[in-house]
């Protein structure tokens, strides 16, 4: 059996990993999306939530039948056991290897999807709560990160697009996911039975098997690998040549800085996603339906996912600093706008800014893997990412609270509907000011921190050695 | 010791990419569809 650094061999060992020659790089970004593309369901969890309420009563919910607000801990503990988990197993992420991580977060998260099949057959939400919320939470987490450092390793010349593309998987996820379990629970639905346990035991075979395939043909690089006719970039200060371990990482300002940027970003952006659809119909009474606000939340998610590889693929040309700036500056613009598209009756304004501010919430998920690769290296690019994306969850709940509490806060004094989210926005541009300052104070990381090449751990070297004995 | 001896052919890299991209286009497409509603 392997040990956790990869070295004693098994399919799943680092050195099993190192691609031959002829390996095209242009393998490893499918092989990362059959993850993400999987545990971007959880963005698509809320279309069990109203089936869930009516597994007692069928038609309606009946005495017994579990409650919206129960429900809705599911998807917080999942997002809540993401940042846990990326954080707490980056490290072993990194050192064992994508293959391992990949298979790891198969398991975890069809085993959550059996586990909370059975927690509804026997009608325990607790048992779903530990499968979705905290197991398959692990695999979001797990999952999640897996690809990054290797993607960053095969895209020396473009890690910003390869990164982008992983994670606009993630997002991606939820249109395939909302779709294909609609149409599973139909299939399974009778007129006695509402069909979430059999969707939920196929969901979970499916990713199991589409996450297999994907750590199958993940590879990593051969030590020293570089692109066909790859020179490397100048001189640059703001893109290190040398290696941060990883909890060295946490005692550079620059680790914090970058955090509170991701934050800032994330804290503006998920506030407005979630009530994006309330919003936009009590800014446009009577303008904007109930289906037209289901179009534009739609609309809203594929910019999210494509700022997710724009951004990013933005970011190789013009640098990481400069694309967070653009995010804070122009989002700073656009928030500014929005009372102003409200005060006017213009939706077009309206939805063009919030597509503009939805795409770079996205771009800023998918840049900040490169951005730390800049700062602190590819070797721990992973786990560093992992610990870093304790942000997202502290924005998770940062933001709604901001939009929900002002919302009611300004309806309590007597503001008008339409008005009511106005000065949530101008709080919102304010938070994207400070990310601006944060943005504004990094820089290089002190030599002090660099890795020596004495203190290299034997783990990642793997790679070379099976290289060599290839 | 690799497991990738033989090279990436293009079939690899078309069933690679279609394994995930299909279903993703449906996905888009799907949502799209949805999303023309806003300007109805």
């Amino acid at each position: 059996m392997e040990t956790a650094s990869g070295g004693s061999g098994g399919w799943f060992d680092r050195s099993r990993t190192v691609a031959g020659p002829g390996f095209s790089r242009w393998m490893v970004p499918p092989a990362a999306l059959c993850v993400h593309l999987c545990i971007g369901q959880a963005y698509a969890f809320s279309v069990f939530n109203l089936p869930m309420t009516k597994l007692i009563g069928i038609h309606q919910s009946a005495p017994g039948d579990w409650k919206l607000t129960q429900l809705g801990w599911i998807f917080s503990l999942a997002i809540f056991f993401l940042g846990v988990s990326s954080a707490v197993f980056g490290r072993w992420v990194e050192e064992g290897g994508p293959r391992k991580a990949m298979f790891t977060a198969a398991c975890c998260w069809a085993g959550g999807f059996l586990i909370s099949a059975f927690g509804v057959s026997i009608h325990n939400l607790w048992l779903i709560y530990l499968g979705y919320g905290v197991i398959g939470g692990i695999a979001l987490g797990i999952g999640y990160i897996s690809p990054v450092s290797t993607l960053i390793k095969w895209f020396p010349d473009r890690p910003g697009m390869a990164t982008g593309m992983a994670i606009m998987g993630f997002g991606g996820g939820a249109f395939i996911a909302a779709p294909l379990s609609v149409w599973l629970m139909r299939k399974f639905t009778t007129a006695s039975h509402i069909g979430v346990m059999e969707t939920f035991v196929v969901l979970g075979i499916v990713y199991f098997i589409f996450m297999i395939v994907g750590s199958i043909i993940v590879r990593v690089p051969p030590a020293g690998w570089m692109p066909e006719g790859y020179v490397p970039p100048r001189q640059n200060k703001l893109i290190s040549k040398n290696d941060v371990y990883v909890y060295d990482a946490l005692k550079t300002p620059q680790f914090w800085l970058i955090w509170w940027v991701l934050c800032l970003n994330v804290t503006a952006g998920i506030g407005v996603l979630g009530q994006a659809s309330a919003m936009s119909q009590e800014m446009f009474p009577g303008v904007i339906t109930p289906i037209a606000a289901a179009g534009f939340v739609g609309l809203m998610s594929l910019f999210n996912m494509g700022g997710r590889f724009c951004w990013a693929t933005v970011s190789d040309y013009i640098g990481r600093k400069n694309t967070y700036f653009v995010f804070m500056v122009l989002g700073f613009v656009l928030y500014c706008t929005v009372p102003h598209a409200g005060a006017i009756g213009s939706v077009a304004l309206f939805v063009v800014c919030f597509l503009i501010i939805i795409s770079m919430y996205g771009g800023g998920f998918s840049t900040v893997p490169a951005y730390l690769k800049d700062m602190f290296g590819t070797r721990y690019v992973g786990a560093i990412h992992g610990l870093l994306l304790t942000a997202w969850s502290a924005a998770g709940i940062f933001g709604p609270v901001i939009v929900n509490y002002l919302r009611q806060y300004n309806l309590a004094h007597g503001v008008p509907k339409a008005d009511a989210y106005n000065n949530t926005m101008y709080i919102m541009a304010g938070l994207l000011v400070i990310g601006f300052i944060c943005n504004l104070l990094v820089k290089a990381v002190h030599q002090k921190y660099h890795m020596k090449p004495e203190a290299d751990e034997p783990a990642l070297d793997i790679a070379g050695e099976a290289a060599a004995r290839a | 010791m690799s497991n990738n001896q033989n090279g990436t052919t293009t079939l690899h890299l078309v069933l690679a990419w279609g394994f995930v991209g299909i279903p993703l286009v449906l996905g888009v497409l799907q949502t799209l569809i949805n999303a023309m509603k806003l300007f109805q």
